[in-house]
């Protein structure tokens, strides 16, 4: 799939990802024989903008975290091209690639994890400083005592362990780990699906007001749709290593059109007692990616009404079906697949709009 | 409410630990009717889960239900039974679902061997019988070719398959109660909306009552009728969920819904609540939650408040219910003023 899958031109974008694929070997018996692959991500393109948050969301096993952690190559992609500020990154040496990641930067989900527990957090904020040669002695203690500020930590804490501090606090020592070096991007890898929901929105507004102040763009992996919405300025849904749909944030949820996202945006539980809300349930488990379903990956769960043996067949390309608003179906209307090759793949039922209610929650 | 199935009065459960005493439920009550769904809400550390233990008396050393503490369940005092009898309680009158069902199954055995233990143990079925009733436990609960899957071990199936076993499991004796403790935080939301509808089906056809304990008010707006907020070991609120959410009286309960983002809401800045949970060994005196209230004023930080009924089925663990004028003159909590600061 070669569709540039990007709102904007490549001259504009920060960050621009084109047919990223990691596959990952399965090694079976004593000798490691390599029987087959799990296709993690499959041709995964996309662009991020300055000062823009890219939402990448999608359930257990999609591949947004791997897809996260190939474009920083903390692991290496197998094929693709990831393109930052007109760099070739995966072209770097270890050298280059180390003086890139001053400008790129990564927030991990496990606050209790990515912190080593003998560093005081002094001490890891610390750390970027002295490797990228930024500051030394006093000047680097000023500003380890300012970016702890910044987070909202108190300074005087720098000389704290990390078991010392709660969940939230000790994100906000990553996220000041993270902007030591003066990042123009940060991954953020669930920064908060570990922390209780004040927390939470600490930091989400913490996020956001860094974001403001020092023009950052995120790449926000996230499976909590309600935080997603609230912080994203566009969405990327993935499904089994595939970006199904991507679209500016107020039409993915206002007109979602992947039956896949209409279904995730259905489960959401709303908060307002005593409103049924209709649901779409989607039957059976997500597929192994070792072994994805012919054709478009999410048909043998779909539930377009036009779904039909064309669907097994064809992969759908990842097409504009509005200003903006990328999505991968040959069912939704308007499609480059004509209805003569999805006839001739098997095809008996016309595309045709498809949005149910229950996808929906505005005005629920 | 309906009859009461379990009573709890005044439930203490304390953990004695080498840097004090933790006094993780201090004082709680409240009753589940039956086959009434309520839901227990509150963040990491307020008591919930070891309130769900407490009550079938799992609880282990450190950890001790203290002199006092009054459960009542189906007319019985749960703290008067023997070991023998309290297990014959657990399983067949009062099933437990848990969070992470990996952990909840042994790796080791089939899932028609756990589901059938508990028809073994509890209803003397032989092997023949029990793995007959295994797999109507599965087909019950909505697994595909149970006949094939009861023979299966816990690592082949997916997160929700196995959620879906873990609740077979606890269905096999048709209990009175199950209690649920934040079943679907392990699961995604499409998975976690399968469930949640099982569960629900399931318990309004058997007539179940369930305690479900989450910290998402999104799934306590969808499941439950009636909520119990807790915070610092003590309920702060409880109201019917429609209540609850149309007139939350407790500044926790407004902060936690305040801090939610909805989808469909409106994309402003996320209300937060400042500081931290205390820590169990040392509750602040006074109201537990004033040095992070927006409200807080003099009588909050020396007078334990107690609960206030506010409404028909309505109670509030807030001085504002004396005083509600308060309410209008809003102002940085303590917490704040200090900044975020290390517990």
């Amino acid at each position: 799939m070669t569709a540039p899958a990007g709102t904007r031109a490549s001259a504009a974008s920060l960050l621009s990802v084109r047919d990223l694929t990691k596959h990952f070997p399965i090694r079976r018996g004593v000798f490691g024989h390599v029987s087959g692959q799990v296709r993690a991500v499959d041709g995964v393109s996309f662009d991020v903008a300055a000062g823009e948050t890219l939402a990448l969301v999608g359930e257990s096993g999609c591949g947004k975290s791997t897809t996260g952690r190939a474009i920083l190559r903390l692991i290496e992609p197998t094929s693709g091209t990831v393109r930052f500020d007109g760099q070739d990154v995966l072209a770097l040496g270890a050298g280059e690639l180390r003086r890139l990641r001053r400008r790129m930067q990564i927030v991990f989900q496990d606050p209790f994890s990515s912190l080593n527990p003998r560093m005081s957090i002094g001490a890891i904020v610390r750390e970027g400083l002295t490797i990228h040669r930024i500051a030394e002695g006093s000047a680097a203690d000023a500003r380890v005592r300012q970016l702890l500020e910044e987070v909202g930590l108190r300074p005087e804490y720098a000389s704290r362990y990390p078991h010392e501090f709660s969940g939230g606090q000790r994100q906000r020592v990553g996220i000041a780990r993270a902007l030591s070096v003066e990042p123009r991007f940060i991954v953020c890898d669930e920064p908060v699906s570990a922390l209780d929901v004040s927390v939470q929105a600490q930091v989400v507004n913490l996020l956001q007001d860094l974001q403001r102040d020092r023009g950052l763009a995120y790449l926000f992996i996230a499976h909590d749709l309600s935080v997603v919405e609230h912080i994203a300025d566009r969405v990327a849904v993935m499904y089994l290593g595939h970006v199904v749909e991507l679209a500016p944030v107020a039409r993915l949820y206002g007109e979602p059109i992947m039956p896949y996202t209409q279904a995730l945006l259905s489960a959401v539980p709303a908060p307002v007692p005593g409103v049924e809300r209709e649901r779409i349930l989607l039957t059976g488990d997500v597929p192994s990616p070792a072994n994805p379903p012919s054709g478009c990956v999410f048909h043998p769960r779909c539930q377009h009404p036009a779904r039909d043996a064309a669907c097994a067949r064809i992969v759908p390309p990842l097409e504009e079906k509005a200003a903006g608003h990328w999505a991968a179906c040959i069912k939704q209307p308007p499609t480059t697949v004509s209805w003569e090759q999805q006839q001739a793949a098997g095809g008996t039922n016309p595309p045709e709009f498809f949005l149910p209610r229950a996808a929906l929650h505005r005005g629920t | 409410m309906t009859t009461p199935l379990l009573e709890i009065e005044n439930l203490h459960t304390f953990f004695h630990t080498d840097v004090g005493v933790a006094r993780a439920v201090d004082g709680v009550s409240f009753a589940v009717g039956v086959g009434e769904t309520v839901g227990v809400v509150g963040e990491s550390g307020c008591g919930k889960s070891v309130t769900a233990l407490s009550v079938l008396r799992l609880v282990r050393p450190p950890g001790r239900i203290e002199a006092g503490s009054v459960m009542r369940f189906e007319g019985r005092d749960l703290m008067s039974l023997d070991e023998r009898e309290m297990q014959h309680v657990r399983g067949n009158r009062i099933a437990m679902v848990f969070q992470e069902p990996m952990t909840a199954l042994n790796p080791v055995f089939t899932v028609g061997d756990q589901i059938g233990e508990v028809a073994r143990i509890h209803a003397a079925m032989s092997r023949r019988e029990s793995h007959a009733k295994a797999i109507e436990m599965l087909k019950l609960v909505g697994i595909p070719a149970p006949e094939q899957r009861v023979d299966e071990y816990p690592h082949q199936l997916s997160g929700g398959m196995r959620q879906r076993v873990v609740i077979a499991m606890a269905l096999v004796m048709n209990p009175a109660l199950v209690i649920a403790d934040e079943p679907t935080t392990a699961l995604d939301v499409t998975i976690q909306a399968q469930i949640l509808e099982l569960l629900d089906d399931l318990t309004r056809r058997l007539g179940t009552s369930v305690l479900l304990i989450t910290h998402d008010l999104g799934v306590v707006a969808e499941n439950c009728a009636r909520v119990i907020v807790m915070y610092a070991g003590e309920v702060v609120e409880e109201a019917a969920t429609t209540e609850l959410f149309a007139r939350a009286h407790h500044p926790y309960t407004e902060g936690l819904l305040g801090a939610m983002p909805r989808v469909g809401g409106e994309r402003e800045r996320l209300a937060t609540i400042p500081g931290t949970v205390p820590p169990p060994t040392a509750w602040p005196v006074g109201c537990r939650f004033h040095d992070r209230c927006p409200y807080a004023w003099e009588r909050c930080v020396a007078e334990h408040p107690p609960l206030y009924q506010i409404g028909a089925n309505h109670v509030s663990r807030c001085h504002l219910a004396d005083e509600p004028e308060r309410r209008a003159h809003p102002h940085p909590p303590l917490a704040a003023q200090r900044g975020a600061s290390a517990a």
